[in-house]
């Protein structure tokens, strides 16, 4: 029987890949409840407020959108809209070529790897160095990120000194601190010739034209520090009404992200560098990044444009920990990216049609969101989308003679008598393909259909 | 999930048996009834139930599931508390049909169904007020809270209960968040990750040595003792009302 392809990858899965993976998403969930619980009594009714926050934020983007871009414009900032990942990608490098600019250093941005900025730049001649040290190993390895928070959750450090050994950055060591100096060397010089510093951005505050980015290296601020250049690339959906919200949010990402009270910098953007405030870049732009969202927001799954990106679904998701994150073949790996990366596809949404299967519906990963995205009833929902638009589901059986059956009753019972059969026949014999996959780990119990509306019927009849 | 408020609460109640006690496991019927009318209930056995229409519902063929949804929410139609010895057929009444019949005419009769239906350790303790379960039972046991009841008060109910059982000891383990692999038809279509996920919660129970695994869910036993039985280190599973059950035929 075909398979599907996140279980044929967890099965081909080097052991330990999957032990690391399943350990550091383990114990991010622990930390993650470790974190919430110390500080308040009532963590869930906080998720469900930011969750509500959030919701308004995106079903009034209209307005939000707007008054953001208005509020950026009089800090000083230029904006621009991108459509597609194309139009993204070209906006990019208009600005650059528009200011001579050859060398950029970028912190992590999820819409970045999105829109394949790198490989776009890279075929413009403009070389772009990624700062966060996760993300530059990435790049050196020519590999994926699978984690949204921990781009190399599925590497060690003998896998890192080998790279760095490679790439010139001193001899082979894989003392962890030698690494994070090693790089640190590298960076500082990246930093100080670059033109331009890109970046992305956790949020955008509308009423003031705030952008604020939480990091952990602190890497995103040396991207602007020397740069002329500020570029942030935002996806449409980041707008918050004010700066107020922003005490929920940021109280709730760190935590869920990294059971930090707060990541080590976050950073409030108001603009580009001006005579009252004269640090910064001289130029600052903001692109708005569309890229399939509005018509995810037109759609029955709008509730994922709330996800803040900490990455909390995938520590905390079974599936994540046995398949790792590159099982997911997108950039939005675990429950989040099994509902957002098919809708991101848009018109090839066909292709990843297979990612919202991959989960047993737990809901571990809503009870653990922290701007409650009803998760599992997304993926039911673009389950029914696929089997809609008669797409394919690699041993799904099908359900119409199933639907049929549980609604007749008369042959419901007939079946429910007969089915004691199967115990003539060693099961494995029956010809029944959707049985074979449960045998091969499993048993199954005796049956005994009917025994018990047998017993109901004599204990009425006395 | 829909938490449970101001749902009928009545005595006179309607069972839905389930499909896989249809199937296999006829004695967790038989304590369900048992269980119930211990608890002061009359209760009816519909005979033309079959089943909750999940399969069908997590499969995406939702035209299959609301038929079957249509044929139960006939059966269960009326007005008494409907009680169902499974996390998983309960939130699929109350949550995941509503759900799928979002834009259908008849949304009306599937909500009321909805508001009708209990998980029954939530009825037994949050509908019925039943704090403490009288009897005795002399058993360590890890109680594995199936994954249905998220966000209900289900979980806590039947741990209440479980717990003021004379001689029960419920022993905590590893990892005791997490799914044990069934999923429904997941199980077949993903059987790597499933049966990994199986065997991770197995190691976990295992190694605090319980006599018996037990669960809100014969899905879940099923599918951890289908596994537990395949490796050749079987183990006792039961649900919850067997051990309420139990209890009872140590009553004094």
């Amino acid at each position: 029987m075909p398979e599907q392809k996140v279980d044929s990858y967890a099965r081909r899965l080097d052991r330990p890949v999957q032990q690391a993976v399943h350990d550091n998403s383990a114990a991010g969930t622990e930390k993650r409840y470790g974190s919430l619980a110390k500080d308040f009594t009532d963590a869930d009714s906080l998720r469900r407020l930011a969750g509500a926050i959030r919701q308004h934020s995106i079903e009034n983007l209209d307005i939000y959108l707007e008054q953001a871009e208005a509020s950026l414009n009089r800090n000083g900032a230029h904006v621009h809209y991108a459509v597609t990942a194309d139009d993204a990608c070209r906006a990019v490098s208009d600005i650059l070529k528009k200011a001579g600019a050859k060398k950029i250093v970028k912190s992590k941005s999820m819409i970045s790897e999105e829109i394949h900025l790198n490989d776009h730049l890279a075929t413009q001649g403009i070389e772009s160095v990624e700062t966060d040290l996760g993300e530059y190993i990435i790049q050196i390895d020519g590999d994926h990120p699978s984690h949204i928070v921990k781009p190399i959750i599925h590497k060690n450090r003998r896998d890192i000194a080998r790279s760095f050994e490679r790439e010139g950055l001193g001899d082979y060591n894989d003392d962890p601190q030698t690494i994070t100096r090693r790089a640190r060397d590298f960076m500082r010089g990246k930093y100080l010739g670059a033109d331009a510093g890109i970046t992305g951005a956790n949020f955008v505050v509308a009423d003031t034209g705030r952008l604020v980015l939480v990091t952990n290296e602190g890497n995103s601020r040396f991207c602007l520090a020397a740069p002329r250049i500020h570029i942030a690339l935002v996806g449409i959906e980041k707008v918050i009404p004010s700066d107020s919200e922003l005490t929920v949010l940021l109280n709730l990402l760190g935590r869920s992200a990294t059971g930090q009270q707060l990541t080590v910098y976050t950073e409030f953007i108001n603009g580009p560098a001006r005579k009252d405030r004269p640090s910064g870049p001289e130029e600052m732009h903001v692109i708005f990044v569309d890229n399939q969202r509005s018509e995810i927001l037109a759609s029955n799954c709008r509730e994922i444009l709330r996800c803040i990106r900490c990455g909390a679904c995938l520590n905390v998701c079974p599936i994540y920990r046995q398949a790792s994150g590159h099982a997911y073949r997108s950039v939005y790996p675990g429950p989040i990216g099994a509902v957002l990366s098919p809708l991101l596809a848009g018109k090839n949404f066909k292709q990843l049609a297979d990612l919202p299967k991959a989960s047993s519906l737990c809901g571990a990963c809503n009870e653990v969101c922290p701007v409650d995205i009803p998760i599992p009833d997304l993926l039911l929902r673009l389950r029914n989308k696929a089997h809609e638009e008669h797409l394919p589901s690699p041993g799904t059986p099908p359900m119409a003679g199933f639907g049929i059956l549980a609604s007749s009753p008369s042959i419901w019972k007939i079946a429910m008598k007969t089915g004691g059969l199967s115990s003539l026949v060693p099961l494995e014999k029956l010809p029944l393909p959707y049985l074979s996959p449960w045998l091969k780990t499993r048993t199954l119990p005796g049956w005994r259909g009917g025994q018990f509306r047998s017993w109901m019927k004599s204990r009425n009849k006395k | 999930m829909t938490p449970t408020i101001s749902k009928p609460n009545g005595r006179k109640i309607q069972l839905m048996a389930t499909c896989l006690c249809d199937a296999f496991f006829d004695n967790v019927a038989k304590a369900t009834v048992e269980v119930l009318e211990h608890a002061g209930c009359e209760v009816e056995f519909p005979e033309n139930q079959t089943c909750c229409g999940q399969p069908a519902f997590n499969c995406g063929d939702w035209t299959a599931s609301r038929q079957v949804m249509r044929h139960t929410a006939n059966v269960f139609k009326g007005d008494k508390p409907v009680i169902v010895p499974s996390g998983s057929c309960a939130a699929m009444l109350f949550h995941g049909a509503p759900l799928e019949f979002e834009k259908e005419s008849d949304l009306g009769t599937i909500n009321d169904l909805a508001g009708r239906t209990w998980e029954i350790a939530d009825y037994l303790v949050n509908g019925l007020g039943i704090q403490k379960w009288p009897g005795r039972f002399q058993a360590r046991i890890a109680f594995h809270r199936a994954c249905h009841t998220r966000g209900t008060p289900s979980g806590a109910a039947a741990m209440q209960l479980l717990e003021s059982i004379e001689g029960i000891e419920v022993i905590p383990f590893g990892e005791a968040e997490q799914c044990c692999g069934f999923g429904g038809t997941f199980s077949v279509s993903f059987p790597h990750v499933s049966s990994s996920m199986g065997c991770l919660k197995l190691e976990h129970i295992t190694a605090v040595d319980p006599d018996f695994v037990v669960s809100g869910d014969m899905s879940c036993m099923m599918h951890l003792g289908g596994l537990a039985e395949r490796e050749g280190k079987p183990i006792k599973t039961l649900h919850f009302v067997q051990i309420l059950q139990a209890a009872l035929q140590n009553h004094a």
